[in-house]
């Protein structure tokens, strides 16, 4: 069935990324260059995701304060940049999302 | 040991569980809504309500599960999907080779318990008691709290969701796939700290838009890697610039 071999599939490429450095556990060291591309990984991936999630919503490049949630994912980024604090920015982000969309209508 | 010290030993246990969930709940606020869109999302986008159960169950991978159903409403083959899915996890390897130096002397049923409960929102939380804290004799206890808060929700949101997504059809217009991008939004602000980190994420963002296009959603691969690519140049042409300036230096003396 096509499901269980998606599903199989996807453990295996979750899993195996997540275990083969506790499996080694640290026997294994890595040159500094690769060290120093790993640093940039987790920033780059996720922002590769947000980027069009918040800039096209619905599908098509939505490039106004109109957009709330352009709006809101800028608001979330400043709290971030000043707070520092997570939940903050996760709160504040979903309350002004919230708030423009359902409270302005937009 | 006296009986005392062992009902220490499992309180401080005990304590190091609740504060690892403790702390992964700042997390939750914005894994609670990512989670029922997943659920809802499922059935609309081609994955069945047991799919959804078991993907959430096996695979335990917020963004992947939910770019693998990007994937699926737009008709990609399964390799593609799984390939995206090892991209877009890539970024666990970071994570992994921060913890491992902490954790090597844990026998490998913990090590098991570690990797398959690696996300985002785990590493956010246990690198602080990791990397802040001294005594870490006991923060692998600390660690299965938050993997049992991450886990217990990630999989009860599914089910609340495949429900709610019976319920109201149109709850996928509604916009809950926001908590994910705040969610991201608050953990990639603290990696900006430099010229490279900044180049990194702007370069990821607009390859990111300029290559939507792409078939099977690969603009996501592409612009990560031309982010990742851009900032390792960066920090390579400014780190030689201090190198030389230093060496000029050295010459002038």
């Amino acid at each position: 069935m096509n499901e269980v071999s998606l599903i199989a599939g996807m453990f295996v490429a979750t899993f195996s990324v997540r275990y083969v450095l506790f499996a080694v556990a640290g026997r294994v060291h890595f040159p500094g260059w690769l060290n120093i591309a790993l640093g940039f990984v987790p920033p780059a991936v996720l922002t590769a995701i947000i980027v069009p999630a918040v800039l096209m919503p619905q599908g098509d490049i939505w490039l106004s304060l109109a957009n709330p949630w352009l709006l809101a994912a800028i608001v979330a980024a400043l709290v971030a940049l000043i707070r520092k604090d997570l939940l903050t920015t996760i709160v504040v982000g979903m309350l002004v999302f919230i708030g423009l969309r359902f409270g302005l209508g937009l | 040991m006296s009986e005392n010290s062992t009902q220490d030993f499992s309180g401080q246990r005990r304590t190091e569980v609740i504060n690892g969930a403790k702390a992964t709940l700042p997390l939750i606020v914005g894994a609670i809504p990512f989670g029922i869109l997943f659920g809802t999302l499922a059935e609309p986008s081609g994955l069945s309500a047991l799919g959804a159960m078991a993907m959430s169950v096996i695979v335990f991978a917020g963004a992947s599960q939910f770019i693998a159903l990007g994937l699926l409403a737009a008709g990609a083959a399964i390799p593609v999907i799984i390939a995206t899915t090892f991209v877009v996890n890539l970024r666990h390897l970071l994570y992994a080779a921060n913890l491992v130096p902490k954790v090597r002397h844990l026998p490998p049923r913990w090590r098991l318990m570690m990797a398959f409960g690696l996300t985002d929102e785990t590493f956010a939380a246990v690198s602080n008691r990791y990397l802040l804290q001294q005594d870490i004799k006991q923060a692998h206890w600390f660690y299965l709290g938050s993997w049992l808060a991450m886990y217990s929700n990630w999989v009860f949101c599914t089910a609340l969701g495949i429900g709610l997504g019976e319920l109201f059809p149109d709850m996928t217009s509604w916009g809950l796939d926001f908590a994910m991008s705040v969610t991201f939004i608050g953990m990639v602000v603290p990696y900006l700290k430099n010229k490279p980190m900044w180049a990194a994420v702007i370069v990821a963002g607009a390859m990111a838009i300029a290559t939507i296009g792409l078939p099977h959603k690969l603009g996501l691969m592409v612009a990560a890697i031309c982010g990742i690519a851009v900032g390792i140049s960066l920090h390579m042409l400014l780190n030689r610039k201090s190198t030389s300036q230093v060496a000029a230096g050295g010459e002038a003396l």
